[in-house]
């Protein structure tokens, strides 16, 4: 069944040309180790960074196994806790993704029924969602971010924080993404409902909403599967330079960008694997995702074909 | 030896599952001082041709085998030899005016860059050339209108400019591909004027490439007919339009609407060369049966009552004074009755589509009434009113490639608006409809499982008037049905149409600018020019006694295939 869909799909032109693409098909590989090493981490990751029991501060500092004074057990080190970094970067790696994914999927939720309704309505509708957006894009995302926590920050207590630490990030990260998807629906929403099965519709008598997410929608996903694309890997920085700057994850449930931090206090005595890894996997998984992401927009654009 | 020579041309295009064959034995050739046309149906090869002359064939197209030669020199696949004559020896006419020429630079530059790149002329001496060439393409005050910007120009005055450049070179040899197909009927007279005095004042050789009869009867001298990659004939323009040998040829000829009369049927030919008759008829029975017998009696079903349509730009502060306003439509009155077809015609700009727009009520007017069954359909009071008429008024569009949801199955797109006016019908009852309504234009019910793209132009007009028939509609709107078809496809839509209205008591609003195509649909028709009505009469009194001057330019300039026959 699924190895006749993915037939099926090389089959069609943009198969024909992901076949072709050495880039696309080993950032795909790339991408998919990544999300099923962290969608099955308790099978794959060889401790549970979680479980205070498998965790002997005796381990700390470990280095890497080619290193002098290593322990065959942890391939990749340990960090100061003597939390193995494989195990905590596979973890990590999952609230990572799940962040991303559910903050793309909050913006483009938002961002898609913004664009399509103002491009389709127009009007004085249309000029407030676009001032909108045009606002929000002054803003940085980062800002934003921080902006959206602070307030959270404010709301709910110190001890339900560490908690609600993951909606207070997804809900801050799909806010500052929405924009996006906002202008990129509007436009091709422009484009489309000028085109005469639009009109053919409308004459019929279909009600806007039949015509806007029926018909409309349908026809320009093609530039929102690319964005959301991009906007993924963008997200997964974001998340991860929050927390970073520690408005993210707490120490008890790392993030990549979490143990970056923790890392980067060992960096100028000796334990640069602590940073390292993290940073380099997060630099991986980012760059799989944008070069999928490039792929797909050259892959997807009528206008590139020939090329 | 000819001016040119062109032989057993073979051009293949190779794709990732097939090779095309866009060009088999191609061969023919061209004096001086002639002009050929090669025409075809869409996909029958007859651009590749023009561009393997000059070598611009798009990858992954290649000549695979045969020779090109241009007074003697052999060009084919030879890129070093065709950049020294491709803009020198040979100029080329594009299609479009609109995007030929390059809108960020004055016509002053356009002209200059290329006449300096071919011919060695100092500045001064290329602006004078210049200047003498708009004015011999018939630009007026071309002095002053060389230091201005394309967009500045009319379409007709831009293909004017593109031939300007075309022949700043003193070319011997002029490519034409669909030099006014996308211009107005009078503007396409003057265009083919110019390059037919062109033809015999330089002594050059031109091929002209079109789908259009008319525009090779009154042009050229010989003619090249292309089928699928193949020439099927050629020879002397007045024997081929008056006394086809080959099935195919006589075919096209046949599908071509005559100017002189009106016709009951298109005549439609098989590929064995045998008449066939349309079969669609019996067909319709069934969904009379369904829908129930509908009767005739000639009253007024549309009146259209001084409508005038301003556009405006919706600033929320209005500069313009309302005078400076576009009107698209000046105080236009008409009636239709029950049972007829009633025709608009008109050139671009003429305000035939905004009235399209205005009776399905997809836009309102600025003034005037319109009543369908008497009942105002743009009153702001009464909204319901619309939505009680929106099955009665189906349209079928110009675009055959944007008018079906590129995202939904034949059987849904047909489906939809059964659903929408009958919400309790069981999905045996759609289905039936469904079937009946693929019957009745002529395809197999295989192709209701597949999406638009599978089917070419023509089939996926069919699909739209399935649609627009689904709600069973008493008037339809045809807004240049078959302008984007074949003129074989066009006879075979426009029968359709005809057996459809015989059948099914329809109503028709026909919108088209082909003056021909207007004799043989419509038993009224109206003349417009920029939003104003010229004159409303019965369209055989129209082509015999034309009583506005306008309406006398209109049919003096349209080509015409019987001119040669």
């Amino acid at each position: 069944m699924i190895a006749k869909m993915i037939n099926n799909f090389l089959d069609t032109d943009i198969g024909y040309s992901f076949k072709k693409s050495k880039i696309a098909i080993s950032s795909t590989v790339v991408f998919l180790i990544i999300v099923f090493a962290s969608l099955l981490a308790g099978i794959v990751a060889p401790y549970n960074p979680f479980d205070p029991a498998s965790i002997s501060l005796m381990d700390a500092f470990t280095p890497p196994i080619w290193v002098e004074g290593s322990n065959i057990n942890f391939i990749l080190g340990t960090d100061q806790q003597g939390r193995d970094m494989l195990s905590t970067m596979i973890y990590g790696s999952r609230i990572s993704l799940t962040v991303g994914f559910a903050s793309i999927i909050f913006a483009m939720i938002l961002g898609v029924s913004l664009g399509v309704t103002s491009g389709y309505l127009g009007g004085r509708y249309e000029i407030v969602v676009m001032r909108f957006t045009d606002v929000q894009l002054t803003i940085p995302s980062i800002l934003m971010a921080l902006l959206v926590d602070g307030i959270a920050r404010g709301f709910i207590s110190k001890s339900l924080h560490n908690d609600m630490a993951i909606y207070v990030l997804i809900l801050a990260i799909g806010i500052s993404e929405w924009p996006q998807f906002a202008r990129v629906t509007r436009a091709a929403t422009l484009v489309e409902k000028n085109k005469e099965y639009i009109l053919a519709s409308k004459i019929i008598g279909l009600s806007n909403l039949v015509i806007m997410f029926k018909h409309i929608l349908p026809n320009i996903l093609r530039p929102v599967l690319v964005i959301a694309t991009i906007g993924l890997s963008q997200a997964i920085i974001t998340e991860s330079t929050l927390s970073f700057l520690g408005v993210g994850f707490p120490p008890t449930n790392p993030s990549l960008g979490t143990l970056i931090r923790f890392g980067n206090n060992f960096l100028f005595s000796g334990e640069w694997w602590i940073t390292f890894f993290p940073a380099i996997f997060l630099v991986v998984l980012a760059l799989s995702i944008n070069l999928l992401g490039d792929w797909m927009r050259d892959a997807l654009n009528p206008k590139l074909k020939s090329r | 030896m000819s001016f040119l020579d062109i032989k057993d041309l073979d051009i293949e295009y190779q794709t990732r599952k097939e090779t095309i064959e866009a060009g088999k034995n191609v061969s023919f050739s061209l004096e001086r001082g002639e002009i050929i046309g090669i025409v075809g149906e869409s996909g029958s090869g007859k651009s590749t041709v023009a561009n393997a002359i000059i070598n611009l064939i798009d990858k992954p197209g290649k000549i695979t085998n045969g020779s090109i030669k241009l007074d003697g020199i052999e060009f084919c696949n030879n890129e070093n030899i065709v950049q020294s004559v491709r803009g020198k020896k040979i100029g080329f006419i594009f299609q479009d005016p609109q995007t030929s020429l390059n809108p960020l630079f004055k016509i002053k530059d356009q002209l200059i860059e290329t006449i300096q790149t071919h011919l060695k002329l100092n500045h001064n001496d290329a602006e004078k050339k210049s200047i003498d060439l708009l004015r011999e393409v018939g630009i007026e005050n071309p002095e002053k209108r060389i230091n201005e910007y394309p967009h500045q120009f009319s379409g007709g005055m831009r293909q004017r400019v593109v031939i300007a450049l075309a022949i700043s070179c003193e070319p011997d040899l002029i490519i034409a591909d669909e030099p006014t197909t996308a211009l107005d009927v009078s503007i396409q007279f003057k265009i083919l004027k110019l390059l037919k005095q062109l033809t015999i004042k330089r002594n050059l050789g031109v091929i002209i490439i079109t789908h259009d009869m008319g525009v090779i009867a009154e042009t050229t001298d010989r003619v090249v007919v292309m089928r699928l990659g193949k020439i099927v004939e050629q020879g002397k323009t007045t024997e081929i339009l008056s006394n086809p040998q080959s099935i195919e040829c006589k075919s096209l000829v046949m599908s071509v609407p005559p100017t002189n009369k009106k016709i009951d049927r298109f005549k439609l030919l098989n590929p064995e060369g045998k008449q066939v008759t349309n079969s669609s008829i019996n067909l319709t029975n069934s969904i009379i049966k369904n829908w129930g017998v509908r009767e005739i009696n000639n009253k007024k079903l549309l009146d259209f009552i001084n409508v005038t349509k301003i556009f405006d730009d919706n600033a929320i502060i209005s500069t313009k004074k309302s005078e400076n306003k576009i009107k698209a439509l000046d105080r236009v009155s008409f009636q239709i009755f029950e049972g007829e077809s009633f025709g608009l015609v008109g050139e671009s700009g003429s305000g035939k589509s905004t009235i399209a727009k205005i009776v399905s009520s997809l836009i309102s007017p600025t003034s005037g009434e319109v009543y369908f069954e008497n009942v105002s359909l743009h009153d702001p009071k009464n909204k319901l009113i619309k939505n009680k008429f929106r099955g009665q008024i189906q349209m079928i569009f110009q675009d055959p490639y944007s008018s079906l949801n590129p995202r939904f199955k034949v059987k849904n797109i047909i489906a939809e608006p059964i659903k929408f006016f009958q919400k309790n019908i069981g999905s045996d009852l759609i289905n039936k409809n469904v079937n009946d309504l693929i019957d009745i234009v002529g395809m197999s019910r295989q192709s209701l499982e597949r999406y638009p793209h599978e089917f070419s132009g023509g089939q996926r007009q069919r699909i739209s008037i399935a649609r627009a028939l689904a709600t069973r509609p008493r008037l339809l709107i045809c807004d240049e049905p078959t302008s984007a078809l074949d003129v074989s496809i066009q006879a075979q839509v426009l029968n359709l149409l005809k057996d459809l209205q015989d059948q099914l008591n329809l109503t028709i609003l026909f919108i088209s600018h082909d003056l021909p195509v207007i004799r043989q649909m419509c038993d009224r028709t109206t003349v417009l020019k920029n939003g104003i009505v010229c004159e409303t009469a019965e369209t055989e009194n129209i082509f015999n006694k034309p009583k506005h001057p306008y309406t006398k330019e209109l049919l003096n300039l349209m080509p015409k295939i019987e001119s040669v026959v």
